[in-house]
């Protein structure tokens, strides 16, 4: 049974597809934490920078992948300015979550939106109210973009199926 | 000066008036604006690239080729479209394989991208750099004598390895800007701390987003300041809509910087689109 199973067992063919995804900086950090100190989500959550970083360090991944606080870096990048060591750290962020989403890990919220652009091209559903507030600023009702041009709203579609966006979502498995 | 104005989503379709500013604003600069016509989202960095970076990069890449196409380069207003579009060209212009990837896609919707083939560009930097504040005074016709809080938000100066704009701990570029006009650029603590809507936060964990702009607030308030200046509608829209959410009462009015330069110019009120904003704009000027 998959939930009895210890999670804390390193996976070290895992450690190195995120190695070849995210560079070798990941092996750089000593662990002194300016990231965790450093962070706005961390005065408020229980998302410890650092703590994500060991984890990937030594390929803990079922630790990583499930969790909720993995989703509260605003990928503001301060812990990045100040690390001493130079690791990427929302580069490696960026690659976990990635690796969340792809193990059926991404919030109705979140997928929600991905919907939305996949649909419209924008993240921003178009309102009634916001027309007529552009009318009124003379501006045309909509946007020159994919809104007005549905050629453009195809070609944005096929690029998102060639990558298999959608695929991504739980119902779409 | 001719560019191509990249319009994102939050603006458009959310506070137009930080479109019409932009494009009233430009044109009193002398700045030529042209459409991009066809661009999509850029796509947001926060959660598009979070969920699939191939995904993203590959949006991304068709909006700057079709810029390349017209051989433009792209002005943001929004550290999100910049962020996005700027790290994308970066990608794309340092990693072959990369790039490959992209243009074999690209290249069945009849598009290419070549790497270095567009700049992108984010209004603040551009008014600082290319536009100067000589002829950016010179449009002014009224002093904004008002005490302001600025916020750079994250993606306009960061990741400054690549962005190279200003010191990203201690910037001064938008803070000028806004002093141009006559107002008074207050310091408060936090002040380079992010809003708290980015990286997805804002759709997953709302609660979270918003203490994060309560932090903000909290210190603002405190500063005195009587508005709050920044370069990012999606910044903007947190601003304004969790000032209503948390609903103690700060009534600190939220302006993008081509508003506020909108004021300074003189241009109607009524096309500043400030009845957008859920917390109301009023300055006491």
């Amino acid at each position: 049974m998959a939930s009895e199973a210890p999670l804390n067992v390193p996976d070290p063919v895992w450690k190195q597809t995120l190695l070849d995804q995210v560079g070798e900086t990941l092996n750089l950090c000593f662990q002194c934490g300016t990231c965790t100190s450093s962070c706005p989500s961390g005065r408020l959550t229980a998302f410890r920078t650092r703590q994500v970083i060991r984890k990937a360090q030594f390929g803990l991944k079922d630790l990583i992948l499930p969790s909720d606080d993995l989703w509260t870096c605003t990928t503001c990048f301060t812990c990045y300015e100040r690390c001493p060591r130079g690791v990427e750290i929302v580069g490696i962020i960026t690659a976990l979550r990635n690796m969340a989403v792809r193990a059926g890990y991404m919030s109705e919220s979140h997928q929600k939106l991905v919907r939305t652009i996949y649909d419209t091209g924008h993240m921003i559903p178009v309102s009634e109210k916001v027309t007529a507030l552009r009318k009124q600023l003379g501006l045309p009702e909509r946007p020159p973009t994919v809104l007005v041009d549905e050629e453009a709203r195809k070609q944005v579609k096929f690029i998102l199926d060639q990558t298999g966006l959608m695929r991504l979502l739980k119902e779409d498995k | 000066m001719e560019v191509a104005f990249f319009v994102g989503c939050i603006a458009p379709l959310r506070y137009p008036g930080i479109e019409s500013a932009t494009r009233a604003v430009l044109d009193r600069l002398d700045v030529d604006v042209r459409e991009l016509e066809g661009a999509s989202c850029c796509p947001a960095p926060g959660v598009t690239r979070s969920f699939d970076s191939t995904s993203w990069l590959t949006v991304a890449a068709r909006n700057l080729a079709l810029a390349e196409r017209k051989g433009l380069d792209i002005l943001t207003i929004c550290n999100g479209c910049f962020g996005s579009l700027f790290e994308a060209a970066y990608i794309l212009g340092e990693q072959p394989e990369q790039l490959r990837r992209v243009n074999a896609i690209l290249e069945k919707i009849g598009l290419a991208y070549t790497p270095h083939g567009v700049e992108v560009r984010h209004f603040a930097e551009y008014l600082s750099k290319d536009v100067g504040d000589a002829a950016i005074r010179r449009t002014f016709k009224k002093k904004l004598d008002i005490p302001v809080a600025v916020h750079y938000g994250c993606h306009f100066l960061k990741p400054s390895k690549i962005k190279q704009l200003d010191d990203p701990e201690h910037p001064t570029m938008v803070d000028k800007l806004v002093e141009l006009t006559g107002a008074k650029s207050v310091q408060y603590k936090d002040k380079e701390m992010c809003c708290g809507a980015g990286g997805g936060v804002r759709a997953r964990h709302p609660e979270t987003a918003r203490a994060m702009t309560k932090a903000k607030l909290e210190e603002i308030r405190a500063s005195g300041a009587k508005a709050i200046i920044d370069v990012c509608p999606f910044c903007h829209l947190q601003y304004d809509s969790a000032q209503k959410e948390i609903g103690e009462g700060y009534d600190i009015p939220v302006l993008h910087l081509a508003q506020l330069y909108g004021l300074a110019m003189g241009i109607d009120h009524k096309l500043l689109g400030f009845e957008a904003h859920a917390t109301p704009v009023k300055l006491g000027l």
